[in-house]
């Protein structure tokens, strides 16, 4: 199964109780994977959590590592998101120090270009808010790398799917291992 | 009615129809074991010599009987002893509900006396663990673990309890089995199971007709017999799916017991201690069907060399194990005797006369040198042949005897063979044998263990004595730690690191010491004679053979090769 090794975006529906997202993370680190992002939410469903998780795997490790989440017992649904068809997008704080007007003003227009908010205003800094994926981080992270960044902080990435699909859809993969879980 | 937490978990197990639970109590599991006293009426209780012997008690408990096995410790070093156990059933998808309790809430997350952080600890080694700290809690999360442990895959599961709880009282109402299902936890599971609309029987159909042509359309057929079969207790079907294959059937260590070794159409053992003749098949088949069988490397040995020429199909009930370890290009999720059955139904009657004539053309028993001064592993299982009942239950430890006797022995229905085939635990046996035993009065339990083996667990020989469970323990005694050294032998250039046992204890004055009698043998004739009196005594007995240090388990292929490369014949 060896293949390109390449960006994997993982979405996964757990049960909203204690412990299981320790049980998912967990399950990356004993296969032998290194999350590089990890992001968790309740969902619409107070009792359903959403997490998304990044990590550069080829493809049949991908599917691998799905086929392990989905059989654990909290899991609910998990969707691997290929790059073409997911929605991916974080929130990233910069605390970044100005020294006189002149640069704030330089960094709020800055901001400006790449929609961003400032969210916090200081004698000697100013904190920026941005919304986007990490190309756009990307951006802003090198033009405000001519101001001192003080402090850096990201949600790490969320994503969803284009289109009317939606992770909640019933697949034959869905079934079958809600077979092997069912209690009856 | 109202009741204290700890008669709600005898309440539950009752529910359950358990009557044994293998233990050993502590500090922080006193409220349940005080519940214990009263009910012991209902529920007999084992005290083991140590929390590991019972873990493996009850895991042999329930893969001999098909019941959910019970298994009780206190927190910390109690619960910790029970890791071995849970991660054996665990490897092996053995039934168990292992119940400990932790320290009071009170002191919980405090570093606090015999406290550990037994939910994560057994996170990657259960099926699903519970924490509880809710007296409203207990019955809704027993009915659940039972629930999990023993439905689709089976597998061991973690109750942790904190020590105060049980003492809280709450209102309790008998729940029959059959509609726990409705019931919170487990209700919530099934309502958002996707198949729901005929939970039992998921439609492989579709599955299943592609998997009939593909049998129509092979000429070399290989069917393999995995756990899955023992565990779905499909043996019947099994058989009747690999007369109509008319295929060679070859079994994994796990599947010992799901296929008869009797049948004319078996191979005999597959993988690393294979025969030839199953190995050969896998490597020149054009279609393998492997039956709960998760192709682990013990039995594909060189993965990218596996079964090359042929379309390998799985057939199993956990979708994880699909493509995990070797690419399939069809599987059928399902249980074994579910999808068996419909596919026997499909099936006509096929017929490989000149590839069942080339496989068996191999010879399926490997020669072992008859003897000199001391017993050799063949004329071991020919005694025990010649002298034990043929549905007698083997329990082994894990090393060459454990694979001479699996390699010698047909075991004939599911449960007959009682061995740590995933995990690898040396001392699983005694213990195992003990859950045997007593889920199985009226059978022979032999339990088949080495030197080696045997000294880690020897201990539990206390609790044989005591509860006067009648177990036939066979020491191969090669003085040596047998496997590793025939590694070194093989492939280390005799370099024998560490795995020299010339040491005591005497076994027989050991078993003594236990109250429980025993003899040294070195030929068959004693041999023979040893085991028809520990027959016909209906007691316990230990029979320590001699066997030489050098004799080798054949044949062998090593881990980095391809299945038909015999590094030993």
């Amino acid at each position: 199964m060896d293949g390109i090794r390449r960006r994997q975006t993982i979405a996964i529906l757990v049960d909203n109780e204690a412990g299981v997202l320790s049980q998912v993370s967990r399950m990356f680190s004993r296969k032998g994977y290194n999350i590089e992002s990890i992001a968790s939410g309740v969902t619409s469903d107070p009792n359903i959590t959403r997490i998304t998780i990044e990590l550069t795997a080829d493809d049949g490790q991908a599917e691998f590592l799905c086929n392990q989440l989905r059989k654990i017992i909290q899991v609910h649904s998990v969707k691997l998101l290929t790059d073409s068809q997911a929605l991916r997008r974080e929130l990233v704080l910069f605390k970044v120090a100005t020294k006189d007007s002149a640069e704030r003003n330089e960094i709020i227009q800055v901001a400006n270009i790449f929609r961003a908010s400032v969210i916090d205003v200081a004698v000697e800094s100013l904190t920026i808010a941005v919304i986007g994926d990490e190309e756009k981080v990307g951006g802003i992270q090198s033009l405000l790398g001519n101001h001192e960044i003080k402090e850096l902080v990201r949600t790490g990435i969320v994503a969803m799917e284009r289109g009317g699909d939606t992770i909640y859809d019933n697949t034959k993969v869905k079934g079958e291992f809600d077979y092997g879980k069912n209690v009856l | 009615m109202k009741l204290s937490g700890a008669d709600i978990i005898m309440e539950c197990l009752l529910e359950q129809g358990v009557d044994t639970i293998f233990g050993y109590p502590g500090g922080t599991i006193i409220n349940v074991y005080n519940s214990l006293y009263k009910y012991s009426g209902k529920i007999n209780h084992i005290l083991t010599a140590h929390e590991q012997g019972a873990s493996h008690a009850a895991d042999g408990y329930a893969r001999s009987t098909g019941k959910v096995g019970v298994c009780f410790a206190t927190s910390g070093p109690g619960a910790t002893n029970l890791t071995t156990g849970i991660a054996t059933a665990y490897a092996d998808s053995s039934p168990v509900v292992f119940l400990t309790c932790n320290v009071a809430d009170v002191h919980f997350g405090k570093d606090s006396f015999q406290e550990c952080d037994f939910i994560g600890i057994t996170m990657p080694i259960t099926k699903a663990n519970y924490l509880v700290d809710d007296v409203e809690d207990i019955a809704d999360v027993i009915r659940t673990a039972f629930a999990v442990a023993r439905s689709g895959r089976p597998g061991p599961v973690v109750i942790d309890i904190l020590s105060n709880v049980p003492a809280k009282e709450t209102e309790y109402e008998y729940i029959p089995v059959e509609k726990h299902a409705n019931y919170g936890r487990l209700a919530a599971l099934q309502k958002r199971a996707s198949h729901q609309q005929d939970i039992k029987t998921p439609e492989p159909e579709g599955d299943i007709e592609l998997l009939v042509e593909m049998i129509k359309a092979s000429k070399k057929p290989l069917v393999i017999c995995g756990g899955g079969v023992v565990r779905g207790r499909a043996h019947n079907e099994f058989k009747e799916f690999v007369e109509k294959v008319d295929a060679p059937a070859a079994i994994t260590v796990m599947g010992g017991g799901g296929y008869s070794g009797r049948n004319k159409l078996t191979t005999g053992m597959i993988g690393m201690h294979g025969s030839q003749a199953s190995n050969m098949a896998a490597a020149g088949c054009d279609l393998l069907i492997a039956v709960g069988c998760r192709f682990a490397e013990r039995v594909t040995l060189d993965v990218k060399k596996f079964a090359k020429n042929a379309k390998i199909v799985q057939i199993d009930i956990d979708r994880s194990e699909i493509n995990k370890n070797v690419k399939t290009d069809h599987h059928i999720i399902g249980d074994a005797k579910r999808v068996l059955q419909i596919l026997n139904s499909k099936l006509d009657q096929q017929s490989h006369e000149e590839w069942k004539k080339y496989v068996f053309s191999f010879k399926t028993e490997t020669e072992y040198d008859e003897g000199g001064d001391t017993l050799t592993p063949k004329q071991i299982s020919n005694a025990i042949d010649k002298i034990l009942p043929r549905d007698t239950i083997f329990a082994t430890d894990v090393g060459q005897h454990q694979m001479w006797a699996i390699q010698h022995f047909h075991f004939d229905y599911p449960g007959q063979l009682i061995t740590s085939g995933g995990f690898g635990a040396m001392g699983f046996g005694l213990g195992a044998a003990i859950g045997a035993k007593i889920g199985n009065p009226d059978k022979v339990v032999l339990h088949v263990t080495g030197d080696g083996s045997f000294r880690m667990n020897c201990n539990e020989l206390a609790t044989e004595e005591h509860y006067k469970i009648p177990i036939i323990t066979l020491i191969y005694n090669n003085s040596v730690l047998g496997m590793v050294r025939q590694w070194q032998t093989l492939t280390y250039d005799k370099r024998y690191s560490q795995t020299d046992l010339d040491r005591g204890p005497d076994f027989v004055k050991l078993a003594d010491a236990y109250g429980i009698p025993g003899v040294r043998v070195n030929s068959s004739e004693e041999l023979e004679k040893a085991l028809q009196t520990a027959l016909d005594s209906g007691k316990s007995y230990i029979i320590d053979c001699t066997i030489d240090k050098d004799e080798l388990v054949r044949p062998m292929v090593a881990t980095k090769d391809s299945i038909t490369d015999f590094i030993v014949d």
